[in-house]
């Protein structure tokens, strides 16, 4: 699946096209097939987001999981700082990055 | 310390109202991002992966209580509560909000700091030897000249929009702390032959995806000669520098595609114009300047010893000070390389702390160095139990200077948005799987970049990792025999790469080589130079 991401413009934070609008998880972004440029452009126009652009994705049991590893850091936050990723609680949380 | 006067004052303020109407713009839709990228980024100013990140210019290092404490506010008020100390003498918040970052300017000019030219192809913030103005092993204090060279460099019109980012650095020891021939201008102060003080320039070096080392070009430049040279040798860089490339931008490649001879013929002509227009400037301002990095009131006849009963606190003393050049005093460098910690980070009670301690025990000054630790310049040795009791409570009396455990890494894949792979849990596991042996392995630079931009400056370690990303997996090229003091040389690759696991494997592998090979009291280096690359190569991969 093709699946979109971008920086929030005010805060920055890493977030996810969820089909009616930005979410901070992963696992809201839904399957853009090709219209990423229509949304990317019409969303930085509206300055919801900065620095979007399309990834490959992979639907798994445990969510939407980005082609690339840096995605995958960029869903979960840093590696090396789990208490500050949206999973604090999740030890587990760095394994899915690898 | 340099303090500002009203024209250094009024253009940081002047600089926050502009970048405020900036952001402003850019919020209300006034102002695209294609056009704003360039202005926030000359504010230091990123986007990285997770946010936006800022990085703050920390002059030649050099740091008051007063600026440090605000440093460690700003972690607490605008960030996670934390910051990190970069190779650049730098400090980078990674969670910064748009909307707050002129704000974040506004509180960091209160305390005479900024975030101009951190960013850029313009010349960055000049580094210098953390240990200036303390060490026993200095010519003279580098520290005016630095200051010289960053009001020069400061919005400096014609090198605003250089080919390529430009770093300087400024020495004025024979121990080169700073990594100084590794810069695009490295400049040491030394003394000729007729006893007179002057400057040696090394131009041309970097690291990055092609290392070189900078050649001398001159050796030695009057001191009241040093910004006309400077300007010189950038103009020649601006000239002919390749804009064409951003590959081949920098200087080294220029020194090296023109020659060493021919660039320098090219700046001493440039040089012998520049004489006759009189751009020095007046010997009056380098007075003004040097008045401001007297002595602190240092007193006289203190003990010179130093109570070791304690021997935790002896080996830290034996590994984290250094010869002062007031008798009673030492030099004293805080590791922010705990045991399985992130290099270079401190929390915001750390950076407090941190500056309450110089204001108690150190005239109110530290330095950030280069390899991502913090210097208290000034340190009664009659104090050093209370301080490093204090430090120990903290977390932050890690007794590995300059061992294996005091890893240089770049934020790597976890922040950096241009990393291949991560560099900081490959620090972490190196310094876990060592720990305790610092004594037993000496001396060992180890340096970790997580992309070929170097800024672990992985090709001066004596060994250097270096992650690439292979076919969408991280991976890490290892590299022994850099060194970056006086006897700067660049690491070579042993051959392929390693996993996260691989690696530490490797390099336990390649201590082991140098503890059965060591000759009396060699280093890792000198063994590594005296014995070659392959025994290494034969215990790592046969
Ligand atoms: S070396 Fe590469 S990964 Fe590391 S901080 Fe620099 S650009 Fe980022």
């Amino acid at each position: 699946m093709k699946i979109l991401t971008g920086n929030d413009l005010k805060s920055g934070a890493v977030t996810w096209w969820a089909g009616n609008g930005w979410s901070l998880h992963v696992e809201d972004a839904v399957d853009v097939g090709t219209d990423a440029e229509t949304i990317l452009a019409r969303e930085e126009a509206a300055r919801r987001v900065v620095s979007g652009y399309a990834i490959d994705a992979e639907k798994t049991a445990d969510g939407v999981r980005p082609a690339h590893i840096k995605d995958r850091i960029r869903a979960v936050g840093p590696t090396v700082r789990l208490d500050l990723s949206l999973k604090p609680a999740d030890p587990a949380a760095g394994n899915w990055v690898i | 310390m340099y303090k500002y006067d009203q024209y250094d004052q009024a253009m940081v303020d002047a600089r926050v109202a502009e970048f405020r109407d900036q952001v402003r713009r850019r919020l209300d839709g006034t102002l695209p991002e294609d056009k704003f990228r360039p202005l926030r980024l000359m504010n230091g100013l990123y986007l990285q992966l997770h946010a936006y990140m800022l990085r703050v210019a920390v002059p030649y290092g050099t740091l008051s209580s007063a600026q440090m404490r605000v440093l460690g506010d700003i972690a607490d008020k605008y960030d996670r509560g934390y910051g990190h100390f970069t190779t650049r003498q730098n400090i980078q918040y990674n969670w910064i909000k748009l909307e707050d970052a002129p704000d974040i300017l506004a509180d960091l000019a209160k305390v005479e700091m900024h975030a101009i030219q951190t960013s850029g192809n313009c010349i960055r913030n000049i580094s210098s030897d953390q240990y200036a103005g303390a060490t026993a092993d200095e010519l003279i204090d580098p520290r005016p000249y630095a200051e010289l060279l960053r009001q020069w460099s400061s919005f400096h019109p014609e090198f605003s929009y250089l080919p390529r980012k430009f770093k300087i650095a400024v020495i004025a020891s024979a121990t080169d702390r700073a990594a100084m021939r590794l810069h695009d201008i490295g400049i040491e102060i030394v003394r000729n032959e007729q006893g007179e003080i002057g400057a040696a320039f090394y131009v041309g070096g970097g690291m990055g995806r092609t290392p070189m080392i900078a050649p001398c070009i001159n050796a030695f430049v009057p001191l009241d000669q040093l910004i006309t040279y400077s300007e010189a040798c950038l103009r020649v860089y601006n000239r002919y520098g390749r804009r064409d490339n951003k590959y081949k931008a920098r200087i080294k490649i220029l020194v090296h595609e023109l020659g060493k001879d021919e660039y320098t013929r090219q700046v001493e002509a440039e040089f012998a114009h520049l004489l006759s227009q009189g751009i020095e400037p007046p010997l009056a301002e380098l007075e003004r300047i040097k008045v401001q990095f007297a002595d602190p009131a240092f007193e006289t006849g203190l003990p010179d010893s130093v109570d070791r009963s304690d021997p935790d606190f002896a080996v830290w003393v034996d590994r984290n000070t250094a010869a002062h050049r007031v008798p009673g005093y030492a030099i004293v460098t805080i590791s922010l390389k705990p045991v399985g910690g992130i290099p270079g980070d401190a929390t915001a009670d750390q950076i407090r702390l941190m500056a309450d301690l110089a204001k108690e025990y150190s005239f109110d000054e530290l330095r950030v160095t280069h390899a991502q630790n913090i210097v208290l310049p000034h340190v009664r040795k009659a104090d050093l139990y209370a301080l490093w009791t204090k430090l120990d409570e903290a977390g932050l009396s890690t007794a590995n200077l300059d061992t294996i455990g005091d890893i240089i890494a770049c934020p790597g894949l976890d922040y950096c948005s241009l990393a291949n792979a991560r560099s900081i849990p490959v620090a972490q596991k190196i310094s876990e799987r060592f720990a305790g042996r610092e004594a037993e392995i000496g001396e060992l630079k180890l340096k970790i970049s997580g992309c070929i931009n170097a800024c672990g400056h992985h090709h001066a370690g004596h060994i250097g990792i270096l992650g690439v990303d292979r076919k969408g997996t991280e991976n890490y090229q290892l590299l022994l025999g850099g060194s970056e003091g006086a006897d700067t040389s660049l690491g070579q690759i042993t051959g392929p790469g390693f996993d996260e696991d691989g690696i530490v494997g490797a390099i336990e592998k390649a201590t082991e080589v140098y503890l059965a090979n060591k000759q009396g009291e060699e280093r890792f280096l000198d063994t590594y130079r005296r014995v070659g690359m392959a025994p290494f190569k034969e215990a790592i991969y046969g």
